[in-house]
């Protein structure tokens, strides 16, 4: 255990001093101040107004940047320390490869998680202090996706930096993955698959097991429950599923993939050749 | 205590090491020399447990691959290439001293001897340091700590005279260790070792005991005599710790034991200078015993 959280205190440490990290707090901090100036909180659309109207927009832009960022930085992790040379010295110290890997994974998500999770409760808090109405429960379930969604794709990064020798290659795959499940959302290609007719149980299954179409259903169900603002596929699903056992779905399917992704590239670094 | 047995490694197609067996006893300080592609550096990570291989390694019983911690716990490894680690020097020394059980205070005792102010860089990137303040550090680490096998790959490499002096009297305080000190040349590591391992293209073509009477951390006086001053002469002795006492003519100074080979080395490049050559084992008693006198 001492180990694991060396590893992931060393981790921590690494990326508070690298370029991304600034980037990335940068983004989602600036995200949130850009809701704030554009007036997004004074102006009522579609039933939205205020904090909720605010959170909303977050989350769905969230969602299109968080996995890219995560994705990017992460594959870089493992194969880039290989690639560097940083191992041959690192690993020979006596750290096991468990506490190790675990001890990035960890360190990567309180990197990764913190900074979307500080923007958003800073929007909470600024509520506070106009004294506007605050949407608790969406904000603790935004809270839980935004979890989830994080450790999902540190999980799949994971996977990726151990399976690609070079950093490069592992940043070229993550960006496919991303773009490929990008691609498979309702607005795209679901979209496309409903019109021509494929049947609604391929559709459902493309929506249920991409960790981006989940978070995004999930995230706009607690405001839309018509889901008036979702395409087509988002109707099969809450037909199918409810919108309790969507939610539940929402929460553990994405750390559920994470875990298995991130425990597949752990049983792969373990049993390769580590420099 | 290590027992290599029928060790290959193969990438791709390429075999690197090619049925090595091995035994290394406590007190054993290995010369483990051969050119590039020998497969030194391949055998050791096979040794650190960093490689899968055909074949067996165990060090006093236990396989590196399996039994990481306990077996990594038990050995200090100095790399050829320092690792390009961004992480400020103190945190290297907390992480280092925290995975294996070690106190920092005793690594930066090291990096004291070795003439490393660690309070002077202690927030600076390790990369960011200097060749031979990374190669003190990484050092410090290895021998900080309760080992008793030290893996150093050309661990002198960058280091001054000086240093190089203290390193060599800290291997000296060392000798229950079993050491594996891997060099091109076998001239840079033959004064610290009592056996040479050579490898040529993945098998081991030499294995052979030497006698090993020089004492690691002896010291020679030396006393040079020169035809004529030269700038560039008086440059290079300096860097040497040697003290100029007759309008450049006269050089004296100290020499570590190990390093007499190598300071003779230096010294041929000025052969057309130097018109005397006094090197005196120095004994801990004070007396001197002369060794070599060339005049």
């Amino acid at each position: 255990m001492k180990h694991l959280l060396l590893a992931a205190k060393t981790d921590i440490s690494e990326s508070l001093r690298s370029r991304w990290f600034m980037i990335y707090t940068l983004v989602f901090g600036g995200i949130i101040v850009a809701l704030f100036m554009s007036g997004l909180t004074e102006s009522r659309v579609m039933g939205f107004s205020g904090l909720s109207r605010l959170l909303v927009t977050y989350l769905q832009i969230t969602m299109a940047i968080l996995p890219v960022f995560v994705l990017i930085t992460t594959v870089r992790s493992v194969a880039g320390d290989r690639e560097a040379g940083v191992f041959e010295y690192m690993l020979s110290l006596p750290v096991s490869l468990f506490a190790w890997f675990w001890g990035k994974m960890l360190g990567r998500f309180v990197v990764v998680f913190l900074p979307v999770f500080l923007a958003m409760f800073a929007a909470v808090f600024w509520g506070l202090g106009r004294e506007v109405q605050i949407p608790w429960p969406q904000v603790f379930y935004y809270t839980g996706f935004l979890l989830s969604l994080a450790w999902c794709f540190l999980g799949i990064g994971m996977l990726v930096s151990t399976l690609a020798r070079t950093s490069d290659v592992a940043t070229g795959i993550a960006f496919i993955i991303w773009l490929l499940l990008l691609l498979f959302m309702d607005l795209i290609l679901l979209g496309l698959l409903i019109r021509q007719g494929l049947p609604s149980e391929t559709v459902i299954a493309f929506a249920l097991f991409n960790p981006m179409q989940v978070f995004r259903t999930a995230a706009m169900m607690l405001f839309d429950p018509q889901l008036v603002l979702l395409g087509q596929s988002a109707y099969v699903i809450l037909d199918n599923f409810g919108k309790t056992g969507y939610i539940i779905w929402a929460l553990l399917y994405p750390i559920g993939l994470g875990t298995v992704c991130a425990w597949a590239g752990y049983h792969i670094f373990k049993r390769g050749d580590l420099p | 205590m290590i027992n290599i047995k029928g060790v290959s490694k193969q990438f791709r197609r390429v075999r690197v090491l090619n049925n090595i067996d091995l035994d290394i006893n406590h007190g054993d300080r290995i010369a483990l020399v051969g050119s590039n592609g020998a497969g030194k550096t391949t055998l050791i990570r096979c040794l650190l447990g960093e490689y899968n291989f055909q074949g067996s390694i165990t060090v006093d019983g236990l396989a590196p691959g399996k039994n990481r911690t306990e077996v990594l716990k038990r050995i200090g490894f100095v790399p050829q290439l320092s690792p390009p680690l961004k992480m400020p020097v103190a945190q290297l020394i907390k992480f280092a001293s925290g995975v294996c059980d070690s106190s920092p205070e005793k690594m930066l005792a090291i990096c004291s001897q070795l003439g490393l102010d660690v309070s002077q860089v202690k927030t600076r990137p390790f990369n960011k340091l200097s060749g031979g303040q990374k190669q003190k550090l990484l050092i410090s680490i290895a021998l900080g700590r309760d080992t008793d096998l030290l893996v150093l790959d050309e661990p002198a490499a960058n280091l001054d005279p000086e240093a190089r002096h203290r390193f060599f009297q800290l291997l000296a305080d060392r000798q229950h260790a079993a050491m594996i000190i891997s060099s091109h040349r076998l001239d840079e590591v033959a004064a610290l070792v009592n056996r040479v391992v050579e490898m040529d293209q993945g098998v081991v073509v030499l294995n052979d005991h030497v006698a090993d009477q020089i004492d690691i951390g002896s010291v020679l006086d030396c006393r040079l005599t020169l035809n004529r001053a030269d700038s560039a002469f008086a440059e290079t002795i300096r860097e040497w710790g040697f003290a100029d006492s007759k309008n450049g003519l006269v050089w004296q100074g100290e020499v570590a034991g190990p390093d007499r080979l190598r300071f003779l080395g230096v010294l041929s490049r000025y052969a057309a200078l130097i018109k005397g050559i006094q090197l005196d084992e120095n004994n801990k008693a004070g007396e001197t015993d002369v060794s070599a006198r060339i005049a």
